[in-house]
């Protein structure tokens, strides 16, 4: 009991050290002294009137919100002689692996960089900074020569590594039991099975409304959805963090979408974020990275090909080169494995780490929001909350680790058939998820439907569930699936999920399979 | 038999001279007069016409606003012909001497011929042919009709666009028309600039796909298009469900409207069908404009998933205008079951319309409160189509 309160009001202390550097808190203060104006507040009963103003005034909504938004990313309480490196990351052969693999990659980049000439970074010159500027919300027009830019590497490679992890202390045995796992991951981490699973995703059960179901056009509005957009705009109305965040998990409405994200996500746009953003942008024009060739090349070959995103093309580029300058994200390393290459410019002009990383799933999310920062942050704060997880190697249950094997599990125990034969013909299901879980299943999915994924992903705090649609899929798939005879056959069944509906497939998968 | 013909063919079939007549169970998928809808100047001389006419019954429908702009019908920028209208079009250009204005070709398709004008002096040509040779009646090919650009259109990711909606009318009297669920947006590659530098520039200002695929930037994989259920999630995301739901609503009437228009004049011909292109322009004021209807919407395909798009549209066309795949009888009612219809939705159901009461002689407008639905489009719960009432 005593470990307990001690644990708990550390981490009261660390929050309230974390919120006194943010904005919020220089605006709290500015709120309490401009309410030393209003006449209800009297010097007698200072502090509580103040905080009585708060609480009428909305003010400790946000307040709330700000807790509750530190407290969704704050690491588990832990033992409290334990080094940094063990917060971010408790198993040291997963640390290792993560060493390993950042090492790999800035090689490949230093190596990129001698090969081709061209500065890891570079100041620009007048000249062309000014040219940037013209062109910044037009990059998508340009073509510059990248037929030199290799990418640094491909999911394909990343896979290579997790299937080649093991844990030293870990004895598997030669025999052969109903234990053994026939995936490619042979870490023994701890996964959720269906019981679990279906406990942890009581929302998405058969009995409970969803959007993504219960809103189709045979079903009328008056049964679920109506209901459900009143209560949205109620919970808008709140501002309230936690409830939008439990009401998300039914799926949000779209009208309501883009607000209820900033929300759960904590953002608001307040003129120092638009600054923030404007700086970031300056970096962008003054300095050149080699990153910025990789992400440009990135985006040319994905989202310009797109149905849906292609339009966006010119926000993509815009918001990556800036994320990539954002050394704020940085803080979320404090409970990542990952640690940011470091580099510096020649002349040393300020700038001092960036992060090399898989550029990530921004083009959704055009769909949500146009306004640039606004866009930026939304981005930002999903990446940092969910989907840099995606890309590095960690022990945490929504890493891509744990996400490959839960898939693999599922699969394994609720599908043996399925699974035993797609192993015989060379085509490990792993090796044609993976790509879809990497990127969140952005780019395969149809876009509304991602949109509803990513409720869910919001609501729960968790990706398992791409582990558990990827899953589910292949149950989708199974009777087509069993009679293919090639890795490449197994490729072609599987290579369009644009027709797929999420939210159904995920019921029949965790409610509805007699297991 | 269905015969599948081109629009030159039509002209030959229903000619007075040939002497040609269609058997019973022949069905052909145009309109002989379909001109009247299809070609610029006679679209918006038959809009006129409707407006006016529906003013000198008094109808609720030609209300107009405290400026004289139709409420309801206003939904055609506002049009000259030329050289016939010239002196009309140059009173009106004197009024805002700072618009642009659009040329177009009255007989032309693809985006030939068209150009923008911002000066008076761009389009002499037509003022002295028509002083000169008021008795010489102007080829068909030289007409040209003039009409108010729209400077503002609604942009997403900076780019303009408009959409191409199909829509089936299987009979104008009574009128029954359905529409394609999978209509799209055709985008620019270029980013939007209203300058006048850029007026030249026809790959900012044209959506055509014909004028598009020669831009530099033109993307082979998807063709620079949306589909409309795209444009549909990212405005209601955007923009809210309401206003979402509006500029649909208003993009079906004017269609309805336009084809009401048309109706008195066309030749309502038993063994005809069409489907026709529809060209739609949103402003950034989320108001739609009807820019014009084609008559041989392109049936050719720029992309796979395009294809696919023109195959269905075409097979469920083929659907509607056939009853069950058998041969066809011109003298059916026209009237196809609910499960044939495909990719189509009902739009507007002159009978059934009809058929709902004595009194409906109001008839809907959008965003009203009096009068019917237009036409069912689902029975159960569900009305996606006309939320009028």
């Amino acid at each position: 009991m005593l470990q307990e309160e001690s644990d708990l009001s550390l981490v009261i202390a660390q929050i309230v050290q974390k919120l006194k550097g943010s904005s919020l808190y220089a605006q709290l203060e500015r709120q309490a002294w401009a309410s030393l104006q209003r006449p209800e507040i009297k010097l007698e009963s200072l502090k509580e009137d103040i905080k009585e103003y708060f609480k009428i005034s909305g003010w400790e909504k946000k307040l709330q919100n700000a807790v509750y938004s530190e407290l969704s990313v704050f690491p588990s309480p832990s033992h409290p002689a334990a080094p940094p490196e063990h917060l971010k990351e408790p198993l040291v052969y997963m640390r290792k692996a993560q060493g390993s693999w950042e090492k790999r990659i800035l090689k490949s980049l230093n190596s990129m960089c001698t090969e081709l000439s061209i500065p890891l970074a570079r100041k620009r010159p007048v000249g062309e900074q000014k040219e940037l500027l013209n062109k910044w919300n037009e990059m998508g027009t340009d073509e510059p020569d990248l037929s030199l830019f290799r990418p640094v590497y491909a999911p394909k490679d990343f896979l290579e590594v997790l299937i080649n992890l093991r844990n030293p202390n870990y004895e598997n045995g030669d025999s052969l039991s109903f234990r053994t796992h026939l995936g490619l991951i042979q870490v023994p981490l701890k996964v959720k099975d269906i019981p679990e699973l279906k406990e942890f995703f009581v929302e998405l059960g058969l009995t409970t409304g969803q959007l993504g179901i219960d809103d189709s056009t045979q079903v009328p509005p008056e049964l679920f959805e109506n209901e459900h957009v009143r209560i949205g705009q109620k919970v808008l109305a709140e501002q309230d963090s936690a409830a939008a965040q439990q009401y998300i998990r039914q799926g949000s409405p779209t009208a309501l979408r883009a607000e209820l994200w900033a929300l759960i996500l904590n953002i608001s746009s307040q003129p120092e974020d638009i600054l923030y953003y404007e700086q970031l942008k300056t970096n962008v024009i003054q300095h050149d990275l080699l990153v910025d060739s990789l992400i440009y090349k990135d985006v040319k070959l994905t989202a310009s090909n797109d149905d849906y995103y292609f339009v966006f093309e010119d926000y993509l580029y815009q918001v990556l080169l800036c994320f990539s300058r954002d050394t704020s994200v940085l803080g979320h390393f404090a409970y990542n494995s990952a640690s940011p290459p470091k580099s510096y410019i020649r002349g040393k002009l300020g700038l001092e780490e960036y992060a090399v990383f898989y550029p990530p799933n921004v083009a959704p999310l055009c769909f949500l929001y146009h306004e640039p920062s606004k866009l930026y942050q939304i981005f930002r704060e999903m990446y940092v909350r969910f989907f840099f997880r995606l890309h590095s190697i960690s022990s945490h249950p929504s890493g891509i680790v744990s996400l490959c094997l839960l898939f693999e599990t599922l699969l394994q125990t609720y599908l043996p058939q399925l699974f035993y034969h797609l192993r015989e013909i060379g085509a490990q299901p792993l090796r044609i998820s993976f790509k879809w879980m990497v990127r969140a299943f952005s780019g395969y999915l149809a876009t509304d439907q991602l949109l509803l994924l990513w409720d869910r992903i919001l609501g729960y705090n968790s990706l398992e569930i791409l582990a558990v649609l990827a899953a589910a899929v292949f149950a989708f798939r199974a009777v087509n699936l069993m009679e293919v005879t090639s890795l490449a056959a197994a490729e072609a069944v599987l290579a369009d999920l644009s027709t797929l509906k999420v939210m159904p497939l995920l019921q029949i998968f965790l409610f509805a399979t007699v297991t | 038999m269905i015969n599948w013909m081109s629009v030159q063919t039509i002209r030959n079939v229903f000619s007075v001279e040939t002497g040609y007549r269609l058997s019973d169970d022949q069905i052909v998928n145009h309109f002989p007069n379909h001109y009247e809808l299809t070609r610029k100047d006679l679209m918006v001389k038959n809009i006129k016409r409707y407006r006016k006419e529906l003013e000198k019954e008094g109808s609720p429908l030609a209300e107009k606003d405290e400026n004289g702009k139709y409420l309801y019908l206003d939904f055609v920028p506002v049009t000259y012909m030329l050289p016939a209208d010239y002196n009309l079009f140059v009173e009106e250009f004197r009024k805002s001497p700072s618009s642009t204005w659009i040329m177009k070709p009255c007989g032309k398709a693809q985006g030939k011929g068209i150009f923008l004008i911002n000066k008076l002096s761009q389009i002499k040509k037509w003022s002295r042919d028509s002083k000169t040779s008021s008795f010489v009646s102007q080829s068909t090919k030289e007409a040209y009709v003039i009409s108010l650009y729209i400077n503002n259109p609604l942009l997403i990711g900076g780019r303009k666009f408009d959409l191409r909606l199909y829509v089936l009318v299987s009979t104008y009297r009574p009128l029954r028309c359905y529409m394609y669920k999978l209509g799209f947006c055709r985008f620019c590659t270029v980013k939007y600039t209203p300058s006048t530098s850029e007026l030249d520039n026809m790959f900012v200002h044209l959506t055509n796909v014909a004028i598009q695929k020669h831009g530099e930037d033109y993307n082979h994989i998807h063709g620079g298009k949306w589909t409309v259920n795209n444009l549909r999630l990212y405005l209601e995301s955007t923009r809210g469900k309401e206003v979402t739901s509006k500029l649909f609503d208003e993009i079906h009437w004017i269609i309805v409207q336009s084809l009401k228009a048309v109706a008195p004049v066309m030749n309502n011909d038993k063994h005809c069908f069409e489907c026709y292109g529809y060209d739609i322009i949103i402003d950034d004021k989320l108001k739609p404009w009807l820019i014009e209807v084609n008559a041989s919407p392109s049936l050719t395909s720029s992309t796979a998933n395009d294809r696919i798009l023109k195959y269905n549209l075409i097979n469920d066309t083929l659907n509607i205008a056939v009853p069950n795949g058998e041969i066809p009888d011109c003298k059916w009612n026209k009237s196809p079951p609910k499960e044939v219809l495909g990719n189509y939705e009902i739009l507007y159901d002159e009978e059934l319309a009809q058929g709902d009461g004595a009194d409906r002689e109001l008839r809907s407008r959008p965003g009203q409160s009096l009068g019917p639905k237009g036409g069912r489009s689902r029975d159960s719960g569900r009305t996606v189509l006309t939320t009028w009432k």
